[in-house]
């Protein structure tokens, strides 16, 4: 039960600079999630917080405790790493047993405590076992189990979930979620997939070249993403990005993206009158692209005409790779859509969903709404 | 020309083929590495009028077997004061040696410091300077130190055959147990020489047993340092002790040798036997992907 609060962290490698200035305040029983492509800081800033690292400039503090001299033993942590780092030669409950018999906790107290968490994930059955005879998901449990029975005040886990195959990663994470809840505790998470983020944080901080992007909530940084690198970076297919420029019109204000042009709804208008005559890139997501035919009719929409370049049935939806000139979609539309191959449809773009970021770097997201 | 059909009998003649193929030379190496300690075996059991004969088959016993030489050895040789100091040296050295070369290795492939990926190739430099080339520094070096004939000097001169190649062995075996396991303990709260003694040591023992049958080898089997540093029968150990006791100008006494030899190779077998099977396991162990 801590706050943790990271002040303008540094981290170097020789002369890589790994985390650059990372400010990040984590409220107790907070679920922060830390996801960035591979190389982005992540892995680094968690374990400077478990003392793996030592930093190169700033502080951290867990509870009221600056902990950067602090020895790991000392921070009252528990960690869970990607490859699990079971020790092989002991057996489940040995594995969990460790942290406690190292700390000198009565046999009464550590045998309690461990059937306890065993209990929690389901893995009582196993406690004898080594690891090298349990399947992944097993492991994967044992080495949270590991965690939890010290009840440390944070949890750092480390891409966790990123050796095991898609289904069991899915109830996985559903069981993180639900863990979370019952065990009340400040959680920092490493992940380099987004759809974690997305669904296990409370809070999700996007990270790229050691730098925070944003900090927000998952719904926060989808609908609202700072920059154009946090809204391809969030969502899944990516947001579709394409070079153009405001115009202004008799009709009002529209975008012109060469091979369509869409008229940008009035009650945006206001916010990007200043770009007129701009070069920007517009971005939309896949899901706020429809097919006409099956469009809810309330839809504030832009239709343009494309070529279906790939068409992929996934059951719910249809993913559709289309082009319109020289640009390039990816939407995702009803199933009963009757798209075929190299055949021409129309898409309707829901406007009211649009995003503007600037031409030039960093790519800042233009403000078109007030926020919800 | 006419394909031969597809079919299973064909495969397993293949199969027969192969296996009759392995056996064979399976056989053949057998023969070929077993027949000596098995000359060795027969010699040590035959009278001397027998070993010197010219008549009967040599490669078995044809009169009466006699324990003469074994009796022989143990009684009226220095037999038992060799094969006591060479245990007394070996314990040392193998000690000694993977102590100094577990910290080594350990350091050399965790911790990354000024030099280390030089001095990890220095280390196994030192193993490739032959110990012919050295031994006349270091009789100086013993004499200084006033350790001349006596076992100790085998002691303190052999784990500097050892350490370089153990170190280096372990290095590469240390290199290969992920970074994380030591984390975990770190985290779990060990200090360092508790996820040393606790995880890091236990996780390595194919490794650190692999040494440690090296540097039993270089203790027991060597020849040469004895040989220059060592010459009264007291201080002795077995190598240069079983030769000089019992081959008496150019009268090889050969019963005895043989049975002397036997003697001291069994040592290193039992422990070879006992250590590899545990090495195996180790190295098979966690193999199989769950």
């Amino acid at each position: 039960m801590a706050k943790v609060i990271i002040e303008s962290l540094s981290k170097n490698f020789d002369r890589v600079e790994a985390v650059k200035n990372f400010e990040l305040e984590i409220d107790d029983m907070e679920f922060v999630v830390l996801v960035g492509p591979s190389g982005c800081g992540k892995s680094t800033t968690l374990r400077c917080v478990a003392g793996l690292e030592e930093v190169t400039a700033g502080e951290i503090f867990i509870g009221d405790q600056m902990v950067n001299d602090l020895p790991p033993r000392d921070r009252n942590i528990a960690m869970v790493f990607q490859d699990y780092a079971l020790y092989p030669h002991m057996s489940v409950y040995q594995n969990m047993a460790f942290g406690l018999k190292l700390r000198k906790y009565a046999k009464a107290e550590i045998n309690q405590r461990v059937r306890e968490a065993a209990e929690i994930l389901g893995i009582e059955e196993l406690l004898n076992r080594k690891p090298r005879e349990l399947s992944g998901g097993q492991r994967q449990r044992v080495a949270v189990g590991r965690a939890i029975v010290r009840k440390p005040s944070v949890f750092l886990f480390d891409e966790p979930l990123s050796n095991l195959d898609a289904k069991l990663r899915v109830q996985m994470r559903a069981e993180l979620s639900k863990l979370h809840h019952t065990l009340k505790t400040t959680i920092i998470y490493v992940t380099h997939d987004q759809v974690e983020a997305m669904t296990m944080g409370t809070k999700i901080v996007i990270m790229k070249d050691g730098e925070i992007q944003q900090v927000g909530t998952p719904m926060e940084v989808y609908k609202y993403p700072v920059n154009q690198f946090v809204g391809g970076f969030i969502g899944s297919p990516a947001m579709n990005f394409i070079s153009a420029k405001i115009i202004s019109k008799d009709s009002g204000l529209s975008v012109d993206a060469g091979s369509f042009e869409l008229s940008i709804p009035p009650q945006k208008e206001q916010y990007l009158r200043g770009k007129i005559e701009e070069e920007v890139i517009f971005g939309i997501r896949p899901e706020d692209i429809q097919d006409k035919s099956f469009a809810e009719k309330s839809l504030q929409g832009g239709s343009i005409q494309v070529v279906v370049e790939v068409v992929e049935p996934l059951g719910s939806e249809v993913q559709l790779n289309v082009t319109s000139g020289e640009n390039v979609l990816v939407a995702r539309v009803d199933p009963r859509t009757q798209a075929r191959l190299s055949e021409e449809i129309e898409l309707v773009l829901d406007l009211d969903k649009i995003h503007i970021f600037e031409k030039d770097p960093p790519h800042l997201r233009v403000k078109t709404e007030e926020r919800s | 020309m006419i394909r031969k059909a597809f079919s299973f009998s064909n495969i397993q003649r293949n199969r027969r083929w192969a296996l009759i193929l392995a056996y064979f030379f399976l056989i053949l190496f057998i023969i070929f590495f077993l027949f000596p300690p098995y000359y060795m075996i027969v010699t040590s059991f035959k009278t001397n009028e027998e070993i010197s004969s010219v008549k009967g088959i040599p490669w078995i016993i044809n009169q009466a077997p006699t324990l003469y030489h074994y009796k022989n050895l143990l009684t009226n040789t220095y037999f038992l004061t060799h094969f006591k100091n060479t245990a007394i040296v070996t314990i040392f050295t193998v000690a000694i040696s993977m102590t100094i070369s577990i910290l080594a290795a350990y350091s050399l492939s965790r911790m990354r410091f000024f030099g280390s990926a030089v001095l990890a190739t220095g280390v196994f430099l030192t193993y490739l300077v032959p110990e012919t080339l050295l031994f006349i520094p270091l009789f100086k070096v013993l004499g200084k130190l006033g350790l001349l004939n006596s076992k100790w000097a085998l002691v303190v001169v052999f784990p500097t055959l050892a350490v370089p190649f153990c170190t280096w062995i372990m290095i590469g075996y240390f290199g290969s147990i992920p970074k994380a396991l030591d984390e975990a303990a770190l985290i779990d709260g060990a200090r360092w020489y508790q996820m040393l003694f606790q995880v890091f040591i236990p996780v390595a023992m194919p490794g650190i047993i692999a040494a440690t049958i090296f540097a039993f080898t270089i203790s027991w089997a060597n020849f040469l340092y004895p040989l220059a540093f060592v010459y009264s029968n007291e201080e002795m150990t077995l190598t240069v002790g079983t030769v000089t006791t019992l081959i008496r100008g150019d009268v090889y006494h050969w019963g005895g040798l043989m049975a002397g030899a036997l003697l001291a190779a069994a040592p290193p077998v039992i422990i070879y036997a006992f250590l590899m099977d545990y090495y195996i396991s180790g190295l098979t162990a966690g193999t199989v992907k769950g």
